[in-house]
């Protein structure tokens, strides 16, 4: 029930908050009502036709990093 | 997938369990409760319990919104449909799970009943718009991250003054949830279920943030990590839920940063406070009456409650016997515990909620580990 998925914003419609994003390259039509300040090519998580948030493309990488110091951690 | 396949990768996964496994005590076990059944599905999907020191064990806790509710409101959905000026509209999961003798939405359906599976809100409001003559119900159900979606159909609704669409509203609050299972007699006194660290929920956390886990952590000293939907995301939350127990400590960690900050998204929150009000009390499956633990629709917004447009009243719903499903959702039983499991009950033909919803933890069960043998599994990731 939860689940989200994340999706690039492709195009925005301000008139009425609706965007186009791709899913892996199938687009949709979801709601931007529930976020602020949006922008073409952010990645937003979607869930059940609405965006719930932009995805933090710095945070992600600090997250992949984490994993990376067990991947030192294995060679050592 | 951008933000999905690198969170899944192989040899990541290989070195994160290597580094569980150091860390890990021997003389220590590690009782872990992950609340969503999206993590549940994750863990089994991707083999994450096989990656596991034998000392780690995975508690399945409620966080599955279509599990959770009780017979009683499936009968009142149920009833609803029955109404033949009714269009009742809700999400896919819904609509199988049974309710007083075995009596599903899509049972009515069947049977001549308007039920209309809608991936979102806004199809319903649209399903509302186009029949202008009948009365269309969203039958609204889960937690933190399903109910913004709903706050925002009625605010439409209310601004484009349609008066065919109402919401029956079952949205359930996790903080109360996972307060109730701490305050259990079983975890609390009879020891029945143990319970060292929790991983919390992601997508309801992108909503309501990581502050409202920051009371219980404290009063109940139990660490919780919150982490993202992917199997390297549980692995990483597993290893500091680890590090926090064998330090002694018990704080909220945020291992899904990516989507998930302290004060969570307050857009969100301010439509769902405009709109919804908590509730006294609500029954879960499960967990029985917990207080504060639902939303109801604010008296300003009652036109558009159907509870109270179709004077609904409270069914008490009769549950299926031998269906293990309220102890299973507590975390006091495991699915292969239930006589019912595998046998009369399957997912093609649910007895109870646990075995319908995607989420629910007998599916996951009866999907990735219906044939797994002990120690076979694991025995076959380490070759």
């Amino acid at each position: 029930m939860c689940l989200a998925l994340p999706a690039k914003v492709v195009s925005i419609d301000d008139s009425t908050d609706i965007a186009i994003v791709s899913m892996d390259g199938v687009k949709i039509e979801i709601s931007l009502e529930l976020v602020e300040q949006v922008s073409v090519g952010d990645y937003v998580l979607v869930h059940v036709g609405y965006a719930l948030n932009i995805i933090s493309v710095e945070e992600a990488h600090k997250t992949l990093a984490l994993f990376a110091e067990a991947d030192l951690l294995e060679q050592t | 997938m951008k933000f999905v396949d690198e969170f899944r990768a192989q040899k990541t996964a290989r070195n994160l369990a290597a580094a569980i496994a150091d860390n890990v005590r021997p003389d220590h076990s590690y009782n872990l409760m992950e609340f969503c059944g999206g993590h549940t599905h994750a863990i089994f999907r991707y083999g994450v319990q096989d990656l596991m020191p034998d000392n780690i064990r995975f508690v399945h806790g409620p966080g599955c919104p279509v599990c959770v509710l009780p017979v009683g409101r499936i009968d009142m959905a149920v009833q609803l449909a029955q109404n033949t000026e009714v269009i009742l509209c809700s999400y896919g999961d819904m609509l199988r799970v049974p309710g007083s003798n075995q009596i599903s939405l899509l049972k009515e359906k069947a049977a001549g009943a308007d039920v209309r599976m809608v991936y979102s809100t806004r199809d319903a409001l649209k399903i509302a718009k186009q029949n202008p003559h009948r009365q269309v119900v969203f039958f609204a159900i889960g937690f933190e991250t399903t109910t913004p979606p709903s706050a925002v159909a009625i605010k439409q609704a209310s601004a484009q003054e349609l008066k065919n669409f109402s919401v029956f509203c079952n949205h359930v609050l996790t903080p109360a949830a996972i307060q109730n299972i701490l305050e259990s007699p079983e975890v609390r006194e009879l020891g029945t279920i143990s319970i060292d660290g929790f991983f919390g929920p992601a997508h309801v956390s992108s909503i309501i943030g990581s502050r409202p886990y920051e009371y219980f952590a404290a009063e109940f000293q139990r660490p919780v990590v919150i982490a993202g939907f992917e199997p390297l995301d549980i692995m990483q939350a597993a290893l500091m839920l680890i590090r926090q127990l064998n330090e002694g400590r018990f704080e909220v960690e945020n291992e899904y940063t990516r989507a998930v900050t302290r004060d969570g998204n307050r857009k969100a929150q301010r439509l769902v406070s405009e709109v919804f009000e908590i509730h006294n009390e609500f029954e879960w499956r499960g967990l029985g009456l917990v207080p504060y633990s639902a939303l109801t629709i604010r008296a300003e917004y009652s036109a558009f409650d159907a509870e109270k447009k179709f004077s609904l009243s409270n069914s008490s719903g009769k549950p299926v016997k031998g269906c293990l499903c309220p102890s299973i959702l507590r975390g006091a039983n495991n699915p292969i515990d239930c006589k019912l499991f595998g046998k009369v009950c399957t997912p093609e033909n649910p007895m109870g909620s646990c075995m319908v919803s995607s989420e629910g933890a007998c599916a996951a069960y009866w999907t990735y580990g219906r044939f797994r043998q002990p120690g076979s599994a694991k025995d076959q990731a380490v070759a």
